[in-house]
């Protein structure tokens, strides 16, 4: 166990690394605007004396290196800075103390867990009915199911997903009304209502990333029929079915389940664009919202987090995969 | 609550019959090999399936015989789907035959060995190519022209007793500009943006992995890492903080947004191209002909573009097409998000954002809805048709067959 540790480990610090060398990136990008964020806030008509205030309240007069290490050490304390969109002006002007700036930590945390539960339901759906296909169209490969199997998912994977959304809310929502086409989500409800206002987007992601899944799934079966063990086990009078799911499927594990943690990876970026269509109250329609005015801190925040879900779900790939292939596990 | 009730309800009755036909089939036959040896999951499959035949065919018949409007509305999507389907399909089928028949020796070899989704993939990137070249000439109007004297929102359809036009068949839109022209010119900035925007993130990728191929050391070393780090950020967001960034620039810069828009893109996937070309161009590096033409004492221009290049045609072309899919999905997800191809300029993403509200009117007025779906559904379409290509072509190079 202790090779499996250290490995773990290694690949657990190369992640964070990677991680401190994108929040470098993403510090460095919103650095290149042009001005400053004084000046963004205000716009161009604002008071030298104004300017200055927010300044010295943002701490922008400061060398961007030390600006760096107080916004990385706050991230790591959960303190993401403030937020400029609901800024309250009046104590920029100085007639109040305090920044009068809301935190972006208070916005995103509750968005956060709708986006982690969208994400939840769609893996729900998504995983079992993907491995299941996968495993039907590899038993009856190059039959007609097959086929139109392939057909379908060639399609939902390169449908733009505003326009499977789209689809799904015509038929599933306004032509036959069975869910709700908008996902207005609030504290306090009940679960099978947010269950129920969540199904739509869910089904929408589950569209995007059951095709990949299911695919990949298939040609890890198919890639095994060849060898001598499957073989062997058919010679003996197994059940196409039986030699699949207790002889094949085992050995296929590692590459399924590293293509389902990516298909989670990649939701982290679908889900940008569904939640728009939805108005699904999750941290990606707050992040497009913020792009839109503008708001760069919470861009910068919302940014690190997808980045950082993004890189932790290809790390699991990654220790899944060693964890489940003996070779990976014990490298000579 | 009561819809998951009946699909529980639905199953259960398929298994039944299934059960009961292959039970049938066996007495009824005398237990000929075809029924004896069919698992019940076959049977299962192909009662689901005929009664899935069964009840596409009795809707669409319905639907066609009915005169209700109630019914009408509810089954137009329907309707238009199946027909769609049917149309493109006998539109693949005639293409392929006509390839069969005409041209030289090698296409139509090709054409005799193509699926249907492959030679209708083919026929739909030549209509998209034909319109996106010919838009000036196709379209019946300008796409910034607010036409005068013309209403707003006329209903698509060209009837004009449910509020449509005969002169503008698919209608007009929020400002009154007319659809078709500015679904055809949608051809030219989306997929023209979007095709430039490959080039070039080819051009960068391809032409840095295979310096990093063939210099090896410390570029090789100092390229990847930094495309590890850039890949790291999903390519979606990434865009947006960039574009957030841009938006900043471009009106002080007076270059217009769409130019930052085309280098971020190329840039965040000429990362991916990087991959690949490094990854081919490493197995082409080692082969002997390369050491021979490094002994003749070529230079370095000599070795990328009339050795490596040549060789690593094949992959770099499968490449090629599914890199259009992701950045041509990419600018139509910024655009809808509306932070992609800016107003003035007729683009798809920015129609179904524009549109998306019509959708709701589904249940009375069809025609209405279908506003939105045209131009999502125009990015689907060739999207669509490039995958089945280049599965194709995948699926030819590799000969995997089993």
């Amino acid at each position: 166990m202790g090779a499996i540790a250290k490995i773990i480990l290694q690949r657990l610090g190369l992640g964070l690394l990677t991680l401190l060398i994108v929040s470098i990136v993403i510090f460095t990008a919103v650095n290149m605007l042009p001005g400053d964020f004084a000046q963004l806030i205000l716009g161009q008509g604002a008071t030298p004396e104004a300017i200055a205030s927010i300044r010295e309240d943002l701490g922008l007069d400061r060398s961007p290196i030390v600006r760096y290490f107080e916004w990385l050490g706050g991230a790591v304390r959960g303190d993401l800075g403030s937020s400029f969109a609901q800024a309250n002006f009046a104590s920029f002007a100085g007639a109040d103390t305090g920044s009068g700036l809301s935190s972006v930590a208070g916005q995103i945390a509750p968005r956060f867990a709708n986006t982690m539960f969208l994400a939840g339901v769609t893996a729900c759906i998504a995983v079992p009915l993907a491995v299941g296909l996968g495993i039907l169209a590899a038993l009856y490969r190059n039959s007609i199911f097959d086929r139109i199997a392939n057909i379908f998912t060639l399609s939902s994977i390169s449908s733009p997903e505003f326009f499977l959304a789209y689809i799904l809310i015509l038929f599933l929502a306004v032509l036959n009304p069975i869910l709700p086409s908008l996902s207005n989500i609030y504290d306090g409800m009940a679960f099978s209502e947010r269950l129920e206002k969540t199904l739509l987007p869910a089904l929408t992601l589950t569209l995007v990333v059951t095709a990949h899944m299911m695919r990949m799934t298939r040609a890890a079966i198919i890639n095994l029929l060849a060898s001598p063990y499957i073989e062997m086990a058919r010679l003996k009078g197994l059940s196409p079915m039986r030699v699949i799911v207790k002889h094949a499927l085992p050995n296929a594990l590692a590459p399924i389940i590293n293509v389902i943690a990516l298909n989670l990876a990649f939701l982290v970026t679908g889900v940008v664009v569904v939640e728009v269509v939805f108005v699904y109250p999750g941290i990606g329609q707050l992040f497009v919202d913020s792009v839109k005015i503008r708001d760069i801190p919470v861009v910068q925040a919302c940014c690190l987090i997808f980045a950082a879900v993004y890189i932790l779900l290809n790390l699991t790939a990654d220790i899944l995969s060693i964890i489940s292939n003996p070779r990976l596990r014990h490298p000579k | 609550m009561s819809w998951w009730m009946w699909i529980i309800a639905a199953l259960v009755v398929i298994a039944v019959v299934a059960y009961a036909v292959r039970w049938v089939g066996q007495k009824a036959t005398g237990n000929t090999p075809f029924f004896r040896d069919m698992p019940f999951g076959v049977a299962y499959g192909y009662v689901a399936g005929v009664l899935l035949l069964y009840w596409i065919v009795t809707t669409y018949i319905g639907a066609k015989l009915s005169d209700d409007p109630i019914v009408l509305n509810k089954y137009f999507f329907f309707v238009v789907v199946i027909e769609g389907l049917i149309v493109f399909a006998a539109a693949a089928w005639v293409f392929r035959f006509l390839g069969r028949l005409v041209g030289t020796v090698g296409t139509r070899k090709l054409f005799r060995s193509m699926p249907l989704t492959a030679s209708f993939g083919i026929l739909t990137i030549l209509i998209y190519a034909f319109a996106a070249i010919f838009a000036g000439w196709l379209a019946p109007y300008g796409q910034e022209a607010i036409l005068q004297g013309v209403a707003a929102n006329i209903v698509p359809g060209g009837n004009p007793a449910m509020g449509g036009n005969p002169d503008y068949p698919l209608g007009t839109d929020q400002l009154g500009r007319d659809m078709l022209s500015r679904l055809i010119y949608g051809a030219q900035n989306t997929v023209g943006i979007a095709f430039a925007t490959t080039c070039l993130a080819f051009f960068i990728g391809g032409t840095l992995g295979f310096l990093a191929a063939t210099l090896g050391g410390w570029l090789d070393q100092l390229l990847s890492r930094a495309v590890d780090v850039l890949m790291a950020i999903p390519s979606l967001i990434f865009a947006l903080l960039l574009m957030t960034i841009a938006s900043v620039w471009a009106p002080q810069l007076g270059i217009p947004l769409t130019v930052f828009m085309v280098i971020i893109i190329a840039v965040i996937d000429s990362t991916r191209v990087y991959r690949l070309a490094r990854a081919v161009g490493l197995n082409i590096v080692v082969m002997d002909y390369i050491e021979a033409a490094k002994l003749r004492g070529e230079g370095l221009s000599y070795l990328i573009f009339k050795e490596i290049l040549p060789n690593a045609y094949a992959p770099l072309l499968a490449e090629f097409g599914l890199r259009f899919c992701f950045v041509f999905l990419t600018i139509a997800s910024l655009s809808f998000l509306g932070v992609g191809i800016q107003p003035p300029l007729a683009d798809w993403g920015t129609m179904v954002r524009d549109l998306s509200q019509f959708i709701n009117f589904a249940a009375f007025a069809p025609s209405v809805a279908s506003a939105p779906l045209l131009a999502a559904g125009a990015i689907a379409l060739l999207t669509v048709a490039v995958n089945f290509v280049v599965d194709w072509m995948l699926q030819k190079s590799s000969g995997l067959k089993e």
